[in-house]
């Protein structure tokens, strides 16, 4: 994407919604999506751009909420400074998880199950370490007040989710523009061409995971603001690092929007089915693999990519009787 | 005599048992044109790997501009000036042309626009400007060899490791490739070239190493080379070049 034109739309857009939009579940239902972005924009740029697949990016999200909880339940700091310490720390295992796997050269699935192992190890050492409230889990301090990162109103929950999903698609925008972008896509598309070419897989990589990390631990930091309580299974636990690979896939992996889109369609189906069924159990995740299948079926690239595969599925034929 | 561009002293590298590089020693004079030619599995890719730093030599140094750089990664090889092509063409398929010609620009070039600059320029050099937009992988065999030395080109290689662009081509193609190969001359890129189009070895290189088995067998001009008797009898067997002899006396 050339152009910041779309991205300023769209960001302008969804900050003027809670104008018109009053309801509380409506504005609920907002937040939990833009968190889910998030937490999927963080997997997006290491996926999704990288091609690095992640299975386990629960350990950002679980570390961001587990440090933004224990420094202001255990330790009374200040709740935005632990937010900012949440995302360092994602920065950090970021750092530590990815130096270990890239130095291995684990590629593709090896990858992948080594990001899932790291995850359901964090989950076990979490629900049994007295630090983070074992299997009771943390609960923060009822506290509306501004100092203390807790709002009254939904509306500002909304802007505040909102101007860090607007962070996470500006710094999308600029990776996309940037040599750093050029060369991790670069290493996606075929990574011995890369290093051919002078690119420092590794240290490109790894520089990925990192931001990759902090934006995916701000959706766990905000969890704990909006919810106030984490244990084991929601911080570690498969759900999140599904909902985080989720969203970009289904929205469109490496794209700057995809992730959104990802996020509002199988949020506003899951939803949607439990409405119609009288909220059956289970049957939003019967959506999501629904939808999964319908868009690795006909649209490898995603809800974005889809325009580009129909046109392309009009221009292949004739392209074919050229060369005939 | 000045100093050669790059200096193999008694490179060897083993595949568990497999010898496929043994003891080569070599050099490239700088500015000029080198082919390595040889049968095949006589270790001529391996070799390029190498010197392009992604493989680590068993034994043996390897001086390039006066340094030793034995053993460095390739990705600094690359930033020491030091290009290579691939044999099975590589290109970032999902990217188009200017794109993955981009991707080895932005090595010179950190800023957006400057690197894009320098990867038209280069399209332009090697004839890929009317097709700078399409996807790399709707390209011809001929236009994905093409790619090829652009990409590597745009890292602006002082060394450039050519291996087998011209093969898979048609006659007319090698001939619209050889003025490009010529011209990077030109400019003052030193090209170390493996080659099996003979015709092309002949016309660009002044000095040609022959590898079999691994080993270097032959050196010294095209000519010179491909009448040495060692050389023969690596491509034809055993005893060719006596017969080759009594036939044509």
């Amino acid at each position: 994407m050339k152009s910041f034109v779309p991205v300023a739309l769209v960001i302008v857009a969804l900050a003027v919604l809670p104008l018109f939009v009053q309801s509380n579940v409506v504005l609920n239902f907002l937040v939990v999506t833009l968190m889910l972005a998030l937490a999927g924009q963080g997997w997006n740029i290491l996926g999704g751009y990288g091609g690095q697949y992640s299975f386990g990016h629960a350990i950002f999200f679980g570390t961001g909420a587990y440090v933004t909880a224990i420094l202001q339940v255990k330790y009374g700091v200040n709740a935005w400074l632990a937010f900012g310490c949440g995302m360092v720390a994602g920065a950090v295992v970021g750092t530590v998880v990815g130096w270990l796997a890239f130095r291995a050269g684990l590629r593709g699935s090896y990858f992948a199950l080594v990001t899932l192992a790291f995850a359901e190890v964090l989950r076990i050492v979490a629900s049994v370490a007295p630090i983070t409230g074992a299997g009771v889990g943390t609960l923060v301090n009822l506290d509306m007040r501004f100092s203390a990162m807790q709002f009254q109103s939904r509306a500002v929950f909304y802007w505040l989710i909102l101007s860090l999903v607007a962070a996470a698609l500006i710094i999308t925008w600029l990776i996309e523009r940037s040599r750093f972008g050029a060369w991790l896509i670069a290493v996606r598309e075929n990574e011995d061409a890369a290093r051919a070419l002078g690119v420092n897989a590794l240290t490109v990589k790894l520089g990925a995971m990192v931001i990759s990390g902090v934006v995916t631990a701000a959706a766990g930091c905000f969890y704990v603001q909006y919810f106030l309580f984490v244990d084991s299974h929601i911080a570690y636990g498969t759900w999140i690092s599904v909902e985080a690979l989720l969203t970009p896939i289904i929205g469109g992996a490496g794209t700057i929007f995809g992730p959104l889109v990802g996020a509002l369609v199988v949020r506003a189906l899951g939803e949607g089915a439990l409405l119609i069924t009288g909220h059956a159990p289970g049957l939003d995740l019967v959506v999501f693999g629904m939808v999964l299948i319908a868009v690795v079926w006909f649209s490898p690239s995603g809800i974005i990519g889809l325009r580009k595969t129909l046109l392309g599925k009009f221009r292949r034929p004739a392209a074919e009787v050229r060369r005939g | 005599m000045a100093e050669p561009l790059l200096d193999l002293r008694g490179v060897s590298r083993r595949f568990g048992g497999l010898l496929a590089v043994g003891g080569v020693s070599m050099n490239v004079r700088e500015g000029s044109i080198t082919a390595l030619i040889g049968p095949n599995g006589a270790g001529k890719t391996t070799l390029f790997s190498l010197i392009s730093g992604f493989l680590r030599p068993s034994e043996g140094e390897i001086y390039y501009d006066g340094r030793d750089v034995t053993g460095e990664p390739s990705h600094k090889l690359a930033r020491r000036g030091i290009g290579r092509t691939f044999q099975i063409v590589q290109p970032f398929a999902g990217l188009t042309v200017r794109e993955n010609i981009r991707v080895g620009a932005y090595l010179r070039h950190p800023r957006r626009d400057d690197a894009m600059a320098a990867a038209e320029k280069v399209a332009r050099e090697v004839g890929l400007e009317p097709v700078l937009d399409a996807p790399a992988d709707t390209l011809t065999v001929a236009g994905r060899k093409r790619l090829e030395l652009a990409k590597a080109l745009a890292t602006e290689p002082k060394l450039l490791l050519l291996d087998e662009v011209l093969a898979g081509l048609n006659p007319s193609e090698i001939r619209d490739i050889i003025p490009v190969i010529r011209g990077l001359q030109r400019r003052g890129i030193t090209v170390l070239m493996i080659e099996h189009v003979m015709q092309a070895v002949m016309s660009l290189a002044e000095q040609v190493f022959v590898l079999a088995e691994g080993r270097l067998i032959a050196e010294g001009t095209p000519e010179a080379v491909a009448a040495d008797r060692a050389v023969i009898e690596a491509y034809l067997g055993h005893g060719a070049a006596v017969r080759l002899a009594t036939v044509s006396s």
